[in-house]
């Protein structure tokens, strides 16, 4: 047991300030269907678009770059989850975690600049 | 009277102490939410104020003295004003959305240390919480972008996630880079690695990555000039176009909230926190107030911060997309890699102010 509990502890006040946050969340949106009361027609109700009656569902479909940033997104991001506890024990582990790393960003550097040239990253 | 305190503290100490430990947990996330919440009030005035002086206008000045009731008047017209669900939308997505924007703009609050000795969780992993609780933030203008079903709003999500997401690349490889100089996780300790004066704080060291980090800041709260997502005259209000009365003013807040979460962030991260500027100077005698560290100092460089968000706005036009695009991936990435080797290479060789990290 010995540290656990302790530790856990510290993360009970977030627990609960996820709660407050939520609560002050639905306080607020609870108040606002109370007092704003209204006449509803299909007029109203219809989806904005600048007047004209919509034309089609608007889930369409859209630019596969999105798409691509995304799976990019993921790559870096994991890199950058890869890079939070080497920069935390830099002092610990000294220049073999350091060349360590640096074979690691390398290899991604050399990644990045192929997406680079292969215009993944390219809008226009 | 006396007396009654007594015997109210006598009862107070017969509570568990878990018990206890929770009621004052609540207490304090209660006084930090509603402290949140009004300088949120008081922001939406301030940029105003701001604004309309450097486009040589007055602002509001009619609500109290000097306009200064004016936020409030703002929040009881957004409370009786009526919600409007459109009838294509994904109902249950579309009231989940603005909740799950001002969920972890305040709930982020949990891991900021005020001033020395005050924080409301004091965890290890700090930093990885404040990361994955910003993340959590883009759900909310996604999911309101889809489940509003207008096109201008799902035009603004896609814009809007693409470009959080590539901004969040490089605000993480800057945090890398503090993290290195710190050496810690907890934004305590991280504030503490600073201690010293100016002259010690990582903004010096680390001058290129807290450029890449504050900007990010501005892109990742969809702010101008990087507000595409928005863009009232290109796609009217994008992913909010539908959103009214009480339901917008909830994604408001939650996006005046992120801008001082973030002012927030990088006083902690790269200006010493609650730190003095003068704590280096001991001509000004040991116990002279501008040396001590004090929640005064933090509220001064939020100000700053929050006053340079309005600052931009005033100041620059809207990006164009692909521009927005190009910086986050072409310039932000690069230079907070190269900085991450800069600084690894550095400690390695103990040179200049990185010289004690590889003790």
């Amino acid at each position: 047991m010995g540290r656990s509990p302790r530790m856990l502890q510290n993360y009970v006040p977030i627990l609960i300030f996820l709660g407050v946050a939520t609560g002050i969340g639905l306080v607020l949106l609870a108040l606002g269907f109370l007092f704003g009361s209204g006449q509803k027609d299909a007029e109203k109700l219809s989806p904005y678009e600048c007047g004209f009656e919509p034309f089609e569902d608007s889930r369409m479909k859209f630019d596969v770059r999105y798409y691509l940033v995304a799976i990019l997104f993921i790559i870096f991001d994991l890199e950058i989850a890869f890079l939070f506890p080497w920069a935390v024990s830099l002092d610990s582990i000294g220049g073999f975690g350091l060349i360590a790393m640096a074979i690691f960003l390398t290899l991604l550097v050399v990644g990045f600049i192929y997406e680079w040239k292969k215009g993944a990253l390219e809008w226009d | 009277m006396a007396e009654f305190l007594q015997s109210l503290m006598a009862y107070w100490e017969s509570f568990p102490a878990d018990l206890r430990f929770v009621v004052i947990a609540t207490m304090q996330i209660l006084a930090v939410t509603i402290c949140v919440i009004l300088t949120v009030a008081f922001t939406t005035y301030f940029e105003r104020k701001v604004i309309g002086s450097m486009q040589g206008r007055i602002g509001p000045n009619r609500v109290g003295p000097l306009g200064l009731l004016q936020p409030f008047a703002d929040v009881i017209k957004l409370l009786i004003k009526e919600v409007v669900i459109p009838q294509k939308s994904n109902r249950f997505l579309f009231v989940i959305a603005p909740l799950l924007s001002i969920i972890p703009a305040l709930a982020t609050w949990a891991v900021i240390p005020l001033s020395d000795g005050f924080v409301i969780a004091d965890i290890n992993a700090g930093l990885l919480y404040v990361l994955a609780l910003t993340s959590v933030g883009v759900y909310g203008v996604i999911l309101a972008g889809w489940a509003t079903n207008s096109k201008y709003a799902f035009l603004g999500a896609m814009r809007s996630a693409a470009q959080i997401v590539a901004y969040e690349i490089a605000m993480g490889f800057a945090l890398v880079g503090v993290l290195m100089a710190a050496g810690s996780l907890n934004l305590g300790d991280i504030t503490r690695a600073q201690a010293g004066g100016l002259s010690h704080w990582f903004i010096l060291p680390l001058l290129p990555l807290f450029f890449v980090y504050f900007i990010s800041g501005v892109a990742e709260t969809n702010r101008a000039p990087f507000d595409v997502a928005e863009g009232e005259s290109e796609i009217v209000a994008g992913f909010h176009v539908e959103y009214s009365g009480v339901a917008f003013a909830v994604f408001f807040l939650a996006e005046y909230a992120n801008m001082v979460l973030i002012s927030a962030l990088t006083a902690i991260f790269f200006l010493g926190g609650w730190a003095s500027p003068f704590e280096g100077w001991s001509f000004l005698g040991d116990d002279s107030l501008l040396r001590a560290t004090s929640f005064f100092w933090l509220a001064a460089k939020i100000s700053f911060f929050i006053f340079v968000f309005f600052w931009l706005r005033a100041t620059f036009p809207r990006y164009r997309y692909d521009q927005i695009m190009r910086l986050g991936w072409k310039v932000f990435i690069p230079i907070t890699i190269v900085w991450i080797a800069v600084e690894g290479v550095m400690a390695w060789l103990h040179v200049g102010p990185w010289a004690r990290l590889a003790s």
